[in-house]
């Protein structure tokens, strides 16, 4: 094995290719190979590793020094001075800013915030996905071993009941529960799927993981495979995400050839079996039913429930569904143990959670945090302020689905319960954060465009609801809407949450209720005056 | 629109090879669907005859299948393929300019293919890189951050 002193870490997210990450990937490890060094050094091309004000960054350990924007013709000067002679090339070093939080180099400042605290993605960004060598050496595989050759199916349900894991898809159900609820079904055939179909607007979490740390994921539902009784499993990764994609069907393979997967399982009589199956591009397919339809290869259209997947699932078998970040939350609890676990965010939902920070504030990002911390924080924090220096108008949680939360809930901490009885939802993690040049109306309007158009069509409340509330909005933002057209606008958000069949159209009527309750104001200068407050909408008068 | 007569010797290849790579059950249809779409540019109806017969499923199936999902298309496509973000976060980060520029650039409007055949504009919902809105993809290309003043450059990179 070649002794390696230091790691070279080159980003690749969109930005950094766009900004020639490959062309310094490449001088690099043509600089490397002429000074000699590429037996001692790594090289490797990581994800998004946040920082997209200087991107593409180059990453040194063990030292954790960035540099950023590095062009192919600094990569001589770099090498020389970093790697061959050991001094830190200070000219091209990233600007200092504080943290955003997604970014590889936290290990090495731990402690400058103390908000901080990463389970989920304690190693995406810090290992090389493609090498399971890497998890492992980071306890990977460690508490697959220790459940499936030392814990009963129960004591892992009770472990995770205690430590009052919930599921991170949305609804928040105790996850320990749920996997008994499949332990307890009836039938020799059961099935574990993960839901990576992530298409909330916003929402980039599971991507993250699926791509800088793949294994988790595959060892996080063995567990669920062999506590539940299954030996067969899916993950079902959204269409887009081609690389997500081939990570997992690598880190299959592997995991196949060091007898994490397969037959005998660590000499034990457990089996499991893995498939990844790619979606085609369908939000719906996010409900869990609705994804089991797509597995079995029909239209994503989601099912009457009850009978829930847990008795009635995929082929008609017990099915154990769980999202990627709730998955990813599996392996930690079971090394650490539920009271672990408990140490971190509020008692009634524990744990952290990743939020990804959108909108109008300087540093856009992905943070892992302890439930439970608030708006204010999260803006001043981590998204470093107001763009432009302008006011904080509203946010919209959880992509599509979630609620809009105005400046006045700015300091409820945001968990489960807290948001609850605000009356607003916390959703999948998405923070939009929006200015006050922000027109309610149109942002209302561009939502339901989104669930107008993902309705799959099967029941009418969404399929028809949800256009004709979009037909509404699109009249109010041409200035030729009318009172009554408020009093229809409630009318649909209610009818959409009672007789919707799913969740899709149950909350596409929330950001329209919750416009109408928190801006009215905003809202009926668009009808009575014919004006648009923030100059947004394009008042044209015309009507659909 | 000019529209290149495909070859029907083509189409049964890449169905087949699909159906090989994945075997000929139902559960595997989507991944086949999205095979052939990915080699075709879209899905046939000789396409979806041969499916039909390899995998015997009715046709009607199919058709319901392909007509759902967003990234299949029963319809014949352009060249290049430009899929731009219209969810939330890309929206209030200034992506309607980027739209209005790239329809103009184009001269056409949503779901519509140049007369040349080259460009077909549709819209999607968020494709997961939201941090760097707005953001429109070409083929498999991402391009994030996308100014109204990039769109001309960005297309001119693709002939």
């Amino acid at each position: 094995m070649k002794a390696i002193r230091s790691m070279v870490l080159v980003s690749s997210d969109p930005k950094s290719i766009e900004n020639g990450a490959n062309d310094v990937y490449q001088a690099l490890q043509h600089e490397l190979t002429s000074f000699g060094l590429d037996n001692e050094v790594s090289l490797t091309m990581v994800g998004d590793v946040g920082r997209h004000d200087a991107s593409p960054l180059v990453i040194v350990y063990p030292e954790a020094v960035i540099y950023g924007p590095v062009k192919k013709e600094d990569v001589h000067f770099l090498v020389e001075e970093h790697l061959y002679k050991g001094r830190v090339a200070v000219s091209l070093q990233a600007p200092v800013r504080e943290l955003s939080g997604r970014i590889a180099w936290l290990s090495a400042r731990k402690g400058t915030l103390p908000a901080e605290q990463r389970i989920v993605l304690e190693r995406a960004g810090e290992i090389d996905p493609d090498s399971i060598d890497d998890y492992i050496i980071r306890d990977g595989y460690q508490a697959f071993a220790t459940a499936l050759t030392a814990m009963t199916p129960d004591q892992i349900f009770d472990t995770l009941e205690k430590s009052g894991l919930r599921g991170r898809g949305g609804a928040g159900f105790p996850t320990g529960t749920k996997w008994r609820f499949v332990y307890k079904a009836k039938g020799e055939k059961k099935y574990v799927i993960c839901n990576a179909d992530e298409s909330e607007p916003g929402t980039f979490k599971d991507r993250l993981i699926l791509e800088g740390d793949p294994h988790s994921i595959i060892e996080a539902l063995a567990i669920a495979a062999y506590a539940v009784g299954a030996n067969e499993g899916y993950l079902y990764i959204r269409g887009e995400y081609v690389l997500a994609q081939e990570r997992i069907r690598k880190a299959i393979l592997q995991a196949k050839g060091m007898g994490f997967l397969g037959r005998n399982i660590f000499g034990t009589d457990f089996n499991l079996e893995l498939h990844v199956h790619a979606g085609a591009g369908a939000y719906i397919c996010g409900e869990e039913t609705a994804l089991i339809e797509s597995i079995e290869g029909k239209r994503g259209e989601p099912r009457a429930r009850p009978p829930y997947p847990t008795t009635h699932g995929l082929w008609g078998k017990p099915t154990l569904v769980n999202n990627v970040e709730t998955l990813a939350n599996v392996a930690p609890i079971l090394r650490n143990g539920a009271d672990w676990y408990r140490g971190f965010g509020p008692k009634s939902s524990p744990g952290t959670k990743v939020y990804t920070i959108l909108g109008n504030v300087n540093v856009t990002g992905l943070i892992e945090v302890p439930m439970g911390i608030t708006l204010r924080e999260v803006i001043a924090i981590y998204g470093k302020g107001m763009k432009n220096g302008k006011t904080f108008k509203l946010a919209q949680t959880g992509g599509s689905s979630g609620s809009i939360v105005p400046a006045t809930l700015q300091d409820t901490p945001m968990d489960f319960d807290s948001f609850s009885k605000a009356g607003v939802a916390l959703g999948s993690g998405a923070l939009l954060i929006c200015d006050d040049d922000t027109c309610v109306v149109d942002l209302a309007r561009v939502l339901l465009n989104f669930f107008r158009k993902e309705s799959c069509g099967k029941c009418n409340p969404c399929r028809i609801g949800t256009q004709r509330v979009y037909e509404i909005l699109t009249n109010i933002s041409e200035g030729t809407g009318s009172l009554n057209d408020l009093t229809d606008l409630m009318n649909l958000s209610d009818n959409l949450y009672q007789l919707s069949n799913c969740g899709l159209g149950q909350t596409a009527g929330a950001p329209i209720r919750d416009i109408v309750f928190h801006y009215r104001a905003e809202v009926e200068a668009h009808i009575r005056l014919k004006v648009c407050p923030t100059g947004v909408c394009s008042m044209s008068g015309k009507r659909i | 629109m000019t529209i290149v007569p495909i070859d029907g010797k083509v189409v049964l290849e890449a169905v087949r090879t699909a159906v090989d790579r994945y075997g000929a059950t139902r559960d595997e249809l989507i991944p086949i669907l999205n095979d052939v779409n990915r080699e075709i540019g879209y899905l046939p109806g000789e396409a979806l005859d041969e499916i039909s017969r390899l995998l015997r499923v009715p046709k009607s199936h199919l058709f319901s299948v392909a007509s759902f999902y967003r990234m299949l298309s029963t319809k014949p496509r352009g060249k290049h393929v430009i899929q731009f973000c219209e969810s939330a976060p890309c929206h209030v980060a200034g992506g309607r300019e980027v739209w209005m520029a790239v329809k103009e650039a184009l001269k056409i409007d949503e779901d519509e293919t140049t007369p040349d055949g080259n460009w077909t504009l549709v819209t999607t919902s968020c494709l997961g890189v939201c941090g760097v809105g707005p953001v429109m993809m070409i083929d498999d290309d991402i391009f994030g951050n996308v100014d109204a003043k990039q769109v001309q450059s960005i297309l001119a990179r693709y002939h």
